[in-house]
């Protein structure tokens, strides 16, 4: 008996993987763009999940590496365009493996310090301590002149991957499919190895973890890392999907956000980032088709969640979880 | 610079912090007694700022204006308490969070749905037009200095309310021991509701008088309530000795760090730059006080 | 079945010389949130601008971009790879016309500004499908800048710490001849001023010149009237327009502010849109509302000289500026940008109503700055 989860997450992720095929098989080149950006924000909440549904630790400061993931996209293929050199000599990029690996490398040199300070903290001290940094990076993004401040930094063309072109949106679309996989990969992996139980018991208790020894601030610690690595990864390619990197990736709205696309999933599933993003999407699509007072009925939608639909929708679609 | 100019910033410094403490009370006041976590305070703080708008153009009448903003927050609040509040208590703070994100879209809209795009107007009541002299030569609005009054006046009754009432011995015991109230055969729910009204009712007070000093609009509410989290963050959740104090001093920082910063960069850099940078600085200075006061404080400076 | 369609329309067209094909227009513009009120007029006075042609082939799809950049941009993917939109317009702010036009015109189509002019879109990076039906930014704040040398010697300038409003001071400095009093950049979204107006009293300057759009103008002016200082201001008139005046009240009351256009212009097409504009929405028309209208009449006009499907004959009846606008004469300049004359208006009370009437010309047939790094 395969468990009910499990044939729900298979069909998420083959309708994800099925919509823009055939959406281009149409000519409706659209949906592909709009699964793209349910594969990106699905893949920025995988991040948080690590740090949020693992470790129970609820960053409302996510959009911050978000928005850096982003910026280091556009920030290197500027100066890649513009053939000018960076600060210490570095040479741009336009080159997607090279703009991971540093978009990855910046969000965990930030997140060292960021998670070292907020993480002496807890509760809603952690909560309101994530804000106020990326509150920092946001104010400083917007009144940063050299990268366009406020106005945000276009990109003029999407950046390359070996062999495959990333201007169609398709083949555009499997690279985030494909990371986005790898990442739940990656969920899946800690979720099952002892730095992932230590981290799940340090959620529910320091003192039995203290008690064999292991620091419950150092797994923490490093859990916050990964879990802002892969957020970043998502910004860098939101960056490229749009083209465009702005502050408003920082802002707390956006880290408000990615914590909706968790609950509205369901807290803590390898797959509840997924559903929640093609959710929020298909929300924002079709109510902003529909009425310019979508965002009344989306906070409507919202509350009747958190309210009445506690799982969030693969709560009601698979049960009780069996992973806290 | 002149003393008349530092005197004069101080003042603003001041009416700003206790602009946030009317904010930051009711916000340390609902988690302190609930343990709630509420983001959509900032739309109490708005829906005073409207009822206020509209009843005075109506009427003619800013006071009464300012009695509609008590009574539609208050309202609000109770309303809000009651339909959603009510079920978050023993939740934890993420559903906390998202519930009151969503009341935030919510009123956002609703509001421009009933109120229309435009902003609204609100003016100063003629009675505290102008502009007072101050010793050593400078001149201030007279406005702010009724709004410093009128936050003093609310920390102390607040302060009076707490300690001396009987409804502040039941807020005290819900901070402490939220069982043994039950068990004492206080009406609970009702308890909270009226204190989640209090809190609402002082954030529609600020939105009102403040919103005779800036544009009232859709939106208003969500760089205030940033603030507001900042204050009682620094000053300890559920503490208002904690919330006067810490919305003081962020009051205070925000304002010299935004007149003192590009003075003091003047020095070094040419002045369209200094001013620039300066800027950035000081829009970023609170986040950095708070981080650094977190840093060797987790729990605040005044922890409950 | 929608492509099929459409290829036998552009047989269709192609076949007939009469351009009575139907027209697409995508209309991505502010309609929830703080910012709402200048998209919507802009909405309204467009889409009012079409009924009235009686132009029946023309839809119009519109969409609310709640003034955020990647909200924009996903529209105007949609708006050109799902409902195969001819042309594109409708964006009020310069952040959002940032991340939507560069995209836009690389992917060939059409774009019209009815507000936003950032520098970057005007100089070397201009192109053949953008058209800014509006200003350049750095306009207005030029004119006041010329304006005030006639009367002032030193002057405190303020803006918001972003790159409008560095284009802002800019563009004020560029012009003004006299000396600065202070030049002081807030914080974006800011709605207390009491530091920056203490600053302003202490530092002896002879007027005030500030861009804050929005909301922040409105707390700023409501402020400044209280605070005792009677240093006269001036600003640009998106700071003085139907949609805030009511808001800041008297306190705007003879206030000195530039702008392209004004509700008292006096010419044919103007007095005919004020009129529509009043009966149709029960309200003055702001600058916005303006704009708009033109844009509209901009696209009608070239409709009736070029098909659209046909761009490049299209792009040069754009171009030709063959229409009635409202402020007057318009041309385009090589960078697609307006040449027009920039006009200092005044506050004035008319019936009760707080509204504008033009007080002097700051300048004539006035082009921006980047023009000349434009290579067209």
């Amino acid at each position: 008996m395969i468990a009910r989860e499990t044939i729900i997450n298979l069909v998420l992720a083959v309708i994800l993987l099925a919509v823009p095929l055939i959406a281009m098989a149409f000519g409706e080149p659209f949906y592909v763009t709009l699964s793209t950006r349910v594969a990106i924000l699905a893949l920025a909440a995988v991040g948080l999940n690590i740090a949020l549904g693992l470790g129970g630790l609820v960053s409302f400061g996510h959009a911050a590496f978000f928005g850096i993931g982003g910026y280091a996209a556009g920030i290197l293929a500027t100066h890649a365009f513009n053939a000018e050199p960076m600060l210490f000599g570095f040479e741009g990029t336009t080159s997607m493996p090279w703009i991971w690996l540093i978009a990855l490398t910046v969000c965990g040199l930030v997140a060292l310090p960021i998670g070292a300070i907020s993480l002496r903290t807890s509760g809603v001290y952690f909560i309101m301590i994530t804000l106020a940094f990326a509150q920092m990076i946001y104010y400083f993004a917007i009144s940063w002149p050299a990268y366009g401040g406020e106005d945000g930094l276009s990109l003029s063309v999407r950046n390359s991957f070996p062999l495959i072109n990333t201007a169609k949106p398709l083949p555009f679309f499997l690279i985030c499919y494909a990371l986005l996989l790898l990442a739940m990969g990656l969920f899946a992996l800690i979720r099952g190895s002892r730095f992932g139980a230590a981290l799940q018991t340090a959620r529910q208790n320091d003192t039995r973890l203290a008690a064999v020894g292991i620091a419950p601030f150092n797994i923490r610690l490093i859990a916050f890392i990964i879990s802002a690595m892969v957020t970043g990864l998502a910004g860098a390619l939101f960056a490229d999907l749009n083209r465009f990197a702005s502050p408003s990736m920082l802002s707390w709205h956006m880290s408000g956000e990615l914590i909706v696309l968790i609950i509205l999933g369901g807290k803590g599933r390898l797959f509840g980032p997924l559903a929640g993003a093609m959710l929020y999407v298909l929300f924002e699509y079709t109510l902003g088709g529909i009425t310019e007072r979508w965002q009344f009925f989306l906070g409507l939608i919202l509350l009747g969640v958190v309210l009445f639909a506690r799982g969030g929708l693969l709560g009601l679609l698979a049960g009780k979880a069996r992973h806290g | 610079m002149s003393t008349a100019l530092l005197i004069e910033q101080l003042l603003n410094g001041l009416q700003l912090g206790v602009m946030l403490f009317l904010m930051a009370a009711g916000l340390t006041l609902i988690f302190g007694v609930m343990g709630l976590i509420n983001l959509a305070h900032g739309s109490l703080y708005m829906i005073g700022a409207f009822a206020c708008a509209v009843v005075a153009s109506a009427t003619g009448s800013f006071w009464l204006g300012l009695i509609a903003s008590l009574a539609a927050a208050a309202a609000a609040g109770a309303i809000m308490e009651v339909v959603v509040i009510r079920r978050l208590y023993d939740r934890d703070h993420l559903d906390q969070v998202l519930a009151t994100f969503a009341l935030i879209l919510i009123f956002s809209e609703g509001s421009r749905w009933i109120f229309g795009s435009f902003p609204l107007y609100l003016d100063i009541p003629p009675l505290l037009q102008g502009a007072v002299s101050l010793p050593g030569g400078g001149q201030y609005q007279l406005y702010r200095l009724a709004i410093i009054a009128v936050g003093v006046a609310v920390a102390l009754g607040l302060y009076l309310l707490i300690s001396r009432t009987r409804l502040g011995m039941r807020i005290r015991a819900g901070e402490s021991d939220r069982e043994m109230i039950a068990a004492l055969g206080i009406d609970i729910q009702t308890l909270y509701t009226i204190v989640f009204a209090l809190g609402a009712a002082l954030a529609g007070l600020a939105g009102a008088l403040v919103g005779a000093l800036q544009s009232v609009q859709v939106g208003m509410g969500e760089p205030v309530l940033i603030l507001a989290f900042v204050v009682i963050v620094i000053g300890g959740i559920g503490s208002i000795k904690g919330a006067l104090i810490g919305a003081i001093l962020v009051g205070l920082i925000d304002t010299m760090g935004r007149f003192l910063l590009p003075k003091t960069l003047a020095l070094i850099l040419p002045a369209a730059q200094a001013g620039m940078v300066g800027g950035a600085l000081a829009s970023m200075l609170i986040y950095i006080v708070m981080a650094l006061i977190l840093a060797f404080r987790p729990r605040g400076l005044f922890a409950a | 079945m929608k492509k099929i369609l459409a290829t036998s329309m552009l047989s269709l067209a192609l076949a007939s010389a009469a351009y009575a094909e139907p027209v697409k227009i995508g209309v991505i513009t502010t309609l929830s949130g703080g910012g709402a009120g200048l998209g919507i007029d802009m909405r309204d006075a467009f889409t009012l601008a079409m009924k009235q042609s009686g132009n029946k082939d023309i839809e119009l799809v519109i969409e609310d971009d709640a003034q955020k950049p990647e909200i924009a941009v996903q529209l105007a993917e949609k708006m050109i790879q799902s409902d195969k939109v001819d042309l594109l317009t409708g964006i009020i702010w310069s952040n959002l016309a940032m991340a939507v036009v560069p995209n836009t015109v690389a992917q060939d189509i059409i774009y019209l500004s009815p507000n936003a002019g950032p520098s970057a879109l005007a100089g070397a990076n201009c192109n053949a499908n953008y058209f800014n039906v509006a200003y350049q930014n750095d306009n207005f704040h030029e004119a006041m800048g010329q304006y005030a040398n006639k009367d002032y010697k030193k002057t405190f300038i303020l803006a918001p710490n972003y790159p409008a409003g560095k284009d802002a001071l800019t563009g004020f400095k560029r012009f003004y001849k006299g000396e600065l009093a202070g030049e002081v950049y807030t914080q974006v979204g800011q709605t207390d001023y009491a530091a920056e107006i203490a600053q302003i009293r202490d530092s002896g300057a002879d007027s005030v010149f500030f861009f804050l759009p929005g909301g922040m103008g409105i707390s700023f002016m409501k402020q400044y009237a209280q605070s005792g200082v009677k240093t006269p201001v001036m600003g640009p008139g998106f700071s003085f327009d139907q949609d805030v005046l009511g808001a800041i009240g008297d306190a705007a009351l003879g206030v000195k502010n530039s702008a392209t256009w004004s509700k008292d212009l006096d010419n044919d097409a103007n007095k005919k849109f004020v009129e529509a504009f009043k009966t149709e929405y029960k309200r003055l028309p702001s600058i916005y509302a303006a704009q708009s209208w033109d844009t509209a009449n901009l696209i009608l006009a070239a409709l009736s000289k070029a098909s659209v499907k046909d761009k490049e004959a299209f792009k040069a009846a754009l171009k030709a500026a063959d229409f009635k606008s409202v402020r007057g004469k318009f041309v385009f300049n090589n960078n697609n940008h307006p040449i027009q004359n920039v006009y200092v208006r005044e506050v004035v009370k008319e019936d009760g109503v707080l509204t504008n009437k033009i007080v002097a010309t700051a300048f004539e047939d006035h082009k921006d700055a980047y023009a000349d790094k434009c290579k067209m």
